[in-house]
């Protein structure tokens, strides 16, 4: 039986990581170049771990999908970036953040990595400011802050609605600093295949050249993925169509098991969906509820334009339910009542599934320069894509899914149960629980790359004892086997579906019975469907075109290849948590108002599993969570 | 509606492509232009034929890496707008559309509507950076910069290295894209040391990629779906001629 341990320093929460700093063996500075590392995905996470480790010496290898580094999916991250800073003086500090984290996290989060994180936010501000980034400033010249959902002080940096852009261009500034300088060879446009281990440790890697082709194999000392999340499971999402599960649930297959894979985001501001052709759903930013007000009609069937409804037939839900946050209350609570609403049958647009988001108030009290200034990059994305002036008429928002809190079981040094596997960033699980609050996956996926990879992979260099491996070692050949095996069978699908379809069914199945609202009879019904479909794909889905050549159906086909194994273990996850936290939302388990309840009697516990073979039941590993610092308690936005 | 696609095909590099004719059917106004695309696709696969290739990720405008040229213009007819931004109601039934790649020696065709930008990279590698090591760097407020000054550089960074800039200019010029970089810097206090050095390896990289000088035409301004503005050019221009002078 395999036993997980989360390897968290001793001694009070403050001083964890400044003694595991003082603990941690070091590389000493002429044997760093002896070390190699593969870093897939070039994402915050990836980026600026390649740039951290290259700086320190080491030799990175980093491969990303798109064709160059800069076209992550963190660039679309609009709103901001956490940080403890207290520069407007309004009470925020590293403990206020900590707190915040674990509170909005619903107490599912391990409290020592979410201490770091407060921590180290600080450093991430000066770094990227270093950089260049053009954060937004006061006239005085100093940073400027907004507040964010989850929180009553206002620490979020950002740079206009395109924070993640320009902090993804500041690592991908260092890191293309580092190639230039030799210290780190990049591959665009490879697509990470399999995970080589030797000897129980992570060893490298197979990819596949996307222009080319060609299957090659790396080796190194250690491998770092950072490959993001698998919100794409629900087909439509916020994600970039590219992004997906592959690389994190072939370590999970190899052995790494996956953590709270049920814990799902979904957005509470988003576009709503109009109709069947649509490819994604576009994101618009939480910090749009600074300003903006939610509401819908108090009346049922409500057929008049939002500007003739007289104030008193509008329910502003979020502001009636929630006094104390209103409008800025977390996103899994936005969301549900923005769903309950609708449900009730009092939801706008033509498809009732939408609520008014109205800056009608914001403009006539700060102007419309103002809040052109904030958000116009957000109302003009918005406008194009529904063809509505925001200024004039109320936004129409709904939630969608967005971001996956779940992910790769990692220990506090961010290694997975593979040692020498190193997860990052969104594709790993450790820092918001089961809930994310807003601005704070730029703050992860650079702490971790910037501030906690550097030192902790050090300290396994230094002590894992393990011996050099070069690709000629018989794993590498058997991995290389077995991924042209299978992108044989999938250029040999010659059904009569397209892969995008069966996505799709995929996304709705999911949608429905693992989405906002989960039941144990809905996930009985997806766990008896996901194998159907998966049979379907297999037998009667349709690939052109070979596998020697660039082919964009292809590397579809093997993406949704994965996601459709890998969302049997996201329903056996919600399926096994009898109760209600973040967003991870089961029917059965609420009080009497429709709030989350929580069973922290069984459940305080990260659900890790461990893969047993396709179409089997996973083996479920529970590493329990200690709330030593802050207390158990039921989470209140009232 | 119904429309006609006239697509650019190419089945590698070497290959010497050629337009093809198809019809697509059932396109609704809402769809943006690559879902469009995606309804050919499907529509190619179910008839045994090769889905069209093109660049795409975000479909929110941000990641740069769609990359069309749509009835002569690069990211098609809306001003400051992607392509994935595009939506078909500003099409209409019957239209005949062009579809062809962001063409330039330096942007290689290398299927399709895919071309190889990697040269974009390899200017950025040249100088597109601060210098600065993680850690180290002083808090983050003992930086103070004018709020002009991060505006004017916030204005520039908003580039998203798509490349529109080099496919409309006749000279297949990249000096938007590299002076927006320039400018960003040259605004901050944090660029002020490696000015000089930025800007004369960004545009000696720049040349050795085979791109066009500027002859201020400016159709890569009136392209640019970020808005980003000409006084790049000139003041990267300027910065040049200072740096060439002085620098040593």
């Amino acid at each position: 039986m395999m036993t997980l341990n989360p390897n968290i320093p001793s001694g009070s929460i403050a001083e964890k990581w400044d003694m595991h700093r003082f603990e941690m063996k070091l590389v000493n500075p002429a044997n760093k170049r002896k070390y190699s590392a593969i870093v897939i995905g070039t994402g915050l996470a990836g980026a600026s771990a390649a740039a951290s480790l290259a700086e320190l010496g080491y030799k990175v290898t980093a491969f990303c999908y798109n064709d160059s580094a800069r076209r992550a999916h963190s660039i679309a991250a609009q709103g901001g970036i956490n940080a403890a800073k207290n520069y407007p003086n309004d009470g925020d500090s590293i403990y206020r953040l900590f707190y915040d984290t674990v509170k909005g996290g619903d107490f599912r989060a391990r409290e020592a990595n979410v201490y770091r994180l407060a921590q180290v936010s600080n450093n991430i501000i000066d770094q990227c400011v270093a950089q260049g980034v053009p954060f937004a400033r006061e006239y005085g010249g100093y940073l400027d802050n907004r507040s964010f959902g989850g929180s009553q002080v206002s620490r979020t940096f950002y740079a206009r609605g395109q924070t993640g852009q320009q902090l993804l261009l500041g690592a991908y500034s260092a890191l293309m600093r580092q190639v230039g300088l030799g210290t780190v060879q990049l591959h665009t446009r490879h697509e990470m295949m399999d995970i080589v281990v030797v000897n129980g440790h992570a060893k490298g890697v197979v990819v596949r050249d996307l222009v080319t082709g060609k299957i090659s194999s790396h080796a190194a000392d250690a491998v770092i993925l950072a490959t993001g999340g698998y919100a794409n499971v629900f087909f439509l999402s916020t994600n970039a169509i590219a992004c997906n599960v592959t690389a994190a649930y072939r370590a999970y297959k190899k052995g790494a098991v996956f953590a709270n894979p049920c814990f799902t985001q979904i957005h509470p501001t988003c576009i709503p969906m109009s109709g069947d052709h649509q490819s994604k759903l576009t994101l618009m930013s939480e910090s749009l509820r600074n300003d903006g007000r939610i509401w819908v009609p108090k009346n049922k069937g409500e057929t008049r334009a939002p500007g003739d409804i007289p104030e008193d037939e509008r329910d502003y839900f979020l502001e009636r339910k929630y006094p104390s946050f209103g409008n800025l209350s977390p996103r899994d609570i936005s969301s549900r009542s923005a769903k309950e609403v609708c449900d009730e049958g009092r939801g706008v647009g033509p498809s009732g599934y939408g609520v008014y988001l109205d800056f009608a108030d914001a403009i006539q009290r700060l102007g419309k320069h103002t809040i052109e200034e904030r958000y116009g990059n957000l109302f003009q994305m918005y406008e194009r894509i529904t063809d509505e002036d925001p200024y004039t008429v109320p936004m129409r928002i709904y939630p969608a899914a967005h971001y996956t809190m779940g992910g790769t079981w990692v220990d506090y040094n961010l290694m997975s149960t593979i040692p020498g596997l190193h997860v990052l960033g969104e594709a790993n699980f450790s820092d918001h629980g089961a809930n994310r609050l807003g601005a704070s996956a730029l703050m992860q996926g650079l702490a971790d790359g910037y501030f906690v990879i550097p030192y902790t992979l050090g300290h396994y260099f230094a002590t894992s004892g393990q011996a050099k491996v070069t690709t000629d070692h018989p794993e590498f050949k058997k991995a290389e086997e077995d991924v042209k095996a299978r992108i044989d069978s999938l250029v040999n699908l010659k059904g009569s579906r397209t892969v995008v379809s069966i996505h799709r069914d995929l996304g709705k199945l999911m949608w429905e019975y693992c989405g906002m609202g989960r039941n144990e009879a809905g996930l009985k019904k997806a766990l008896e469907r996901i194998p159907d479909l998966r049979e379907e794909f297999w037998s009667n889905a349709k690939v052109v075109g070979n596998g020697d050549s660039f082919n964009s159906a292809l590397e579809r086909a093997g993406r949704v290849a994965d996601f459709l194994e890998f969302a049997e273990l996201m329903c056996y996850d919600a399926l096994s948590r009898n109760e209600s936290c973040g967003g991870h939302f089961r029917e059965e388990y609420q009080t009497e108002e429709g709030e989350a309840l929580r069973n922290d009697e069984e459940y305080t516990y990260v659900a890790a599993w461990e893969f047993t073979g396709v179409g089997n039941a996973p083996i479920l590993h529970k590493e329990p969570l200690d709330f030593e610092n802050v207390k158990l308690q039921t989470r209140s936005y009232k | 509606m119904k429309l006609t696609l006239h697509v650019w095909r190419q089945k590698n590099a070497q290959d010497k492509g050629r337009m093809v004719t198809y019809q697509v059917s059932d396109v609704i106004e809402d769809m943006s232009f690559l879902e469009m695309l995606d309804v050919l696709n499907e529509q190619l696969i179910l008839n045994n034929e090769e889905p069209v290739a093109f660049d795409h990720d975000c479909r929110e405008g941000i990641c740069g890496a769609c990359s069309l040229t749509v009835n002569g213009i690069t990211h098609g007819p809306e001003k400051e707008t992607t392509i994935c931004q595009l939506h078909m109601r500003h099409f209409k039934d019957g239209d005949a559309i062009y579809v062809e790649p962001f063409r330039a020696k330096a942007f290689p065709v290398l299927r399709d509507l895919v071309t190889d930008r990697s040269a974009f990279d390899r200017i950025m590698m040249a100088g597109g950076f601060v210098s600065t090591n993680t850690g180290g760097v002083p808090d983050a407020n003992a930086i103070l910069i004018s709020k002009r000054a991060a505006d004017l550089a916030m204005d520039n960074a908003a580039c998203i290295g798509c490349g529109a800039c080099v496919a409309a200019c006749k000279n297949a010029s990249a000096m938007l894209f590299v002076s927006a970089k320039v400018a960003q810097f040259a605004y901050l206090p944090q660029g002020q040391p490696e000015r000089k050095r930025r800007v004369l390896n960004m545009v000696a990289q720049m040349d050795a990629e085979g791109f066009g000088g500027c002859t201020n035409q400016y159709e890569c301004e009136a392209v640019c779906p970020k808005g980003i503005s000409v006084a790049a050019i000139a003041l990267m221009n300027r910065d040049y001629l200072k740096a060439s002078l002085t620098e040593v």
